[in-house]
């Protein structure tokens, strides 16, 4: 066990856990932050994605002894009010069957069009298609994304 | 005007003390979950009165609306409650909605599977909105002593023109509740809907889209410990010993042991399918703990039945595809002697692998269980069933036991079989304390209620003219039979065989999203297909032919045959009208079509794969449904393009496969589902407009797109396919 001090949704939080600790369960578990998901453990599905400073990453495999004083933000922490554009365009479509993956799907996608806000749809595709949506609600992800990449550029 | 008698349902309008009584907490969620928001606490009654156990109405005239059915990603929580909300006559914008617990005295058929959420609950469903909405207009009646039939009811106001009285619904609740449960009540017109038949947005979309805990896994408890389970790493094999002491000492690791999660008298109940009456569990403080731990232990296992593999499987199969069945299990005609007449005969053999169910959410389940009670609340598609077997397991009467449904990351089929809530009890049981069951991806893939492995022959015999004279289907499963005989084209032939067979595996099967039909119709719809080629037709045009049999002159009883000729025939002719299909493709485009009736709704299809590229892709679907009324338009929409990605999907990436009796995926990095650059472009869907009420949605796409999917697939590259997944017989969209 060892002490970390990690800055999450603008927050520092000081943690005692074993330095292999993946955030996600640092989150889930410790925090109580549990709107980034467990889905498969190995970086295959995309449901724990959450921001690194700026970055989309897995943080099934984020140990807490390698996040140092970089940022994590999480679903919790996107948005102040649930209301930051990708959030509004998932609500305007009404994308979600089950909702477990979303919050992953979302992180992922305001990661992406923070660095690309204008993607074309092969972009889009390419760049979510690390995130796993076993309801099949991928082309109302596009559309939402496409929507919120007006939004952002309104 | 349709009247509907109250009293078959009058359990159900006991008032809600019943719930009260049980222990039960008709909290909101939505305050304890989350900070409201300023129209929210504007939106508070100080006050709540009881109309029925469906319904309260705050004294600001706001609706709680409970919704009785699991929720495991089809919607229910939202289209539920707009069937009582439109009876009623409340305007949507003022309804909260809550998520029932589990209470066989007061709600119908908690569950969800097999598309019927909305069609068993439709008539109680209204019934329940119209009740309140007679009540509150019969206190308004008493009010201003006017007539009861001279009220009128529009969002949430109610009216009495000639008087120039008018109310809201909170003026008249504490009235309403104490007013006499009406014998029977009229139900509004179909015409009159204003709430069902229009979109509403998914009631949990807000909470979804923050991350608020919704889920069983994101269960919080005061003094709840994480348990993990070690189960058999091979079907056929059984616990004998461990090393737990090796691991007790691990950081956070509170107890090892191993558990009975079945007894020889438990009374075991059809969603106990899947159990593995012995495992290991863990127990920790923390998930990553028990994670660890669990890598490190060593657990001996002794084999008590045979180590089972995939070529095994298949073998078996295969010769049960050349015996003959001395029951069969339909017979029209003689297609022995028809095929002797015929001028063309086309023979085809279809397979498919078991699959596992693979939700987002891998299985879990909170449980605190002391002697006095149980408490439980999680992710289960059949609590009712869960309840029975844990008052067994538990020796304690259902009155003890509460069960709280969380919404659900996934269900397919796979939390019909809530053996995890059975391990979790146990487990909580030994450790006298709450815990959280959670499974890893690996405990969740390789500890399945799989979908079964399939293979299906056909034969077909044309005449001259290229009629069909006679069908012959054999289908075999593990531990299914597969076919539906009497579904089309029995009835539509005049000589037509069915046999089945059933391939006794230890491999655990179970209900996966549209069970038997997410292999047949695939299967039957492209031989179909390809028997319309050596006819020399159109393929809607041949499928319409038969229709035209089925609906003119069927062949034997026709109340035998499960499917109605014409709404089959309707849903291709809609489809055939919107694809343009008469109108050819267009260059670059490859066309499949494709229909099935299943879950009591019918599915018309059309694929276009994209043939630009080396390896095709799905350009667009269109696709035609007849479901009777729909609910919600945008959410039914969503039922059937999930359908559809997941149909082609699965027929296209997935499998499992066995060898010595162990899975051989445990996780994403082998076991393929679809990803977003290989799903649809585009999708569009049409609804038949028919009055008629309400069926399934969650199921009904999916079964034709696999066959669309392989008829499309042969027009781009002219190969059939004729094993699933697709893959193993390249070209694949993709």
């Amino acid at each position: 066990m060892a002490n970390f001090s990690v800055k999450v949704n603008g927050e520092i939080k000081d943690i005692d856990v074993d330095p292999s600790t993946p955030m996600l369960w640092v989150l889930r578990d410790h925090l109580k932050l549990v709107g980034t998901k467990f889905g498969c453990g190995i970086a295959q599905c995309g449901a724990c994605t959450v921001h690194l400073g700026d970055n989309a990453v897995r943080s099934c495999q984020l140990p807490i002894s390698a996040v140092g004083e970089q940022s994590i933000t999480t679903i919790e922490g996107l948005s102040e009010n649930g209301d930051h554009p990708v959030q509004k365009a998932w609500l305007e479509e009404d994308v979600y069957q089950c909702g477990y993956c979303q919050a992953g799907q979302i992180m992922n996608a305001s990661a992406f069009l923070k660095r690309n806000p204008n993607p074309t749809d092969t972009e889009i595709e390419d760049a979510m298609n690390g995130n796993i949506c076993r309801c099949g609600t991928y082309t109302r992800i596009k559309k939402a994304i496409k929507n919120a990449s007006s939004i952002s550029n309104a | 005007m349709t009247l509907i008698k109250t009293t078959y349902n009058r359990r159900s309008f006991l008032k809600s003390s019943t719930l009260a009584g049980g222990g039960m907490i008709l909290g909101f969620s939505w305050l304890a979950s989350c900070k409201p928001s300023p129209e929210q606490v504007s939106n508070i009654p100080k006050e709540w009165f009881d109309i029925n156990a469906f319904l309260k109405i705050g004294d600001n005239g706001t609706v709680t609306i409970m919704s009785p059915n699991p929720e495991i990603g089809q919607n229910v929580k939202t289209s539920m409650p707009m069937i009582v909300a439109d009876e009623l006559g409340v305007d949507w914008k003022n309804v909260i909605v809550e998520q029932a617990p589990l209470n066989t005295d007061i709600f119908q058929r908690q569950l969800a599977g097999g598309s019927q959420s909305i069609r068993a609950g439709w008539s109680g469903l209204r019934m329940a909105g119209a009740t309140a909405r007679h009540m509150l207009v019969a206190a308004a009646a008493d009010t201003w002593q006017v007539n009861a039939s001279e009220i009128t009811v529009d969002n949430g106001v109610i009216s009495h023109a000639t008087s120039n009285n008018s109310a809201g619904f909170g003026d008249m609740a504490s009235k309403a509740a104490t007013m006499s449960i009406p014998e029977e009540v009229q139900l509004k017109e179909t015409a009159d809907f204003s709430i069902i038949g229009t979109d509403k947005r998914n009631v949990d979309g807000p909470n979804i889209v923050t991350g608020k805990p919704l889920f069983g896994i994101d269960i919080q408890e005061e003094g709840m410990m994480i348990a993990m389970i070690v189960h058999p790493p091979a079907f056929g094999l059984t616990y004998k010993s461990m090393n737990a002491n090796a691991i007790k000492s691990m950081p956070g690791i509170k107890d090892v042991f191993p558990i009975d999660v079945y007894k020889d008298d438990t009374e075991r109940q059809w969603s106990d399918a899947g159990s593995i009456d012995k495992l290991v569990a863990i127990v920790g403080e923390s998930t990553w703990q028990c994670m660890q731990a669990k890598k490190a232990l060593n657990v001996e296992w002794e084999e008590t039945s045979a180590l089972e593999s995939t070529k095994g499987h298949d073998e078996a199969l295969t010769k049960l595809m050349n015996t003959s069945s001395k029951e069969p299990a339909r017979k029209d005609g003689n297609v022995a002697s028809a095929f002797k007449k015929a001028n063309q005969i086309i023979e085809r053999t279809y397979s498919a692998p078991f699959l596992a169910h693979n939700t987002m959410e891998p299985m879990n389940f909170y449980a605190d269980v002391t002697a006095e009670r149980a408490l439980f609340n999680g992710p289960i598609q059949t609590p009712e069933f869960l309840e029975k077997t844990l008052a067994s397991r538990l020796g304690m009467p259902v009155e003890k036991i509460d069960i709280k449904m969380s919404r659900m990351g996934g269900g397919f089929g796979r939390r019909l079989y809530g053996t995890f809530g059975v391990e979790a009890a146990v487990i909580s049981q030994h450790m006298q304390a709450p815990i959280k069951l959670v499974y890893t991806r690996e405990d969740d893939m390789t500890q399945g209620t799989y979908r079964p492995t399939y293979k299906v022959k056909y034969k077909a015999g044309l005449d001259k003219e290229g009629n069909l004279i006679a069908w012959h289907v054999k289908g075999a499963g593990s531990n299914d039979d597969l076919l539906f005989e009497n579904r089309f084209p029995a009835g539509a032939v005049d000589n037509y065989l069915a046999e089945k067979f059933s391939l006794e595996t230890n491999v655990t099967t179970g209900a996966w999203r549209a069970p038997r039909s997410n292999f047949v119709a695939g299967a039957e719809q492209a031989f179909l297909d390809e028997v319309a080629e050596a006819a020399g037709k159109d393929p809607i045009e041949f499928r319409l032919e038969l229709f035209d049999r089925a609906i003119k002159n069927p062949v034997g009883n026709p109340e035998k045959n499960d499917y109605d000729p014409v709404r089959y025939a309707g849903v291709l002719k809609l489809v055939r009208d919107k694809a343009d299909w008469d109108g050819s493709q267009k260059n670059g485009t490859a066309r499949g079509v494709s229909a099935y009736y299943c879950h009591n709704s019918y599915v018309a299809q059309v694929l276009d794969l994209n043939n630009d590229s080396k390896s095709p892709k799905v350009d667009k679907v269109w696709c035609a449904v007849d479901c009777g009324i729909v609910i919600n338009p945008m959410a039914a929409k969503n039922q059937i393009e999930g359908g559809i990605i997941d149909g082609i999907g699965h027929a296209t990436y997935s499998e499992m496969t066995f060898k010595d009796g162990q899975p051989q995926h445990k996780n994403f990095d082998t076991y393929r589902l679809i990803r977003h650059k290989e799903a649809p472009k585009k999708i569009e869907t049409y609804f038949v407009d028919n009055g008629i009420d309400p069926t399934g949605l969650g199921e009904p796409s999916l079964p034709p797109i696999i066959g669309a999917l392989a008829n499309a697939l042969y027009k781009s590259t002219g190969q059939r396919h004729y094993k699933q997944p697709f893959i193993t017989e390249k070209p694949v969209i993709g």
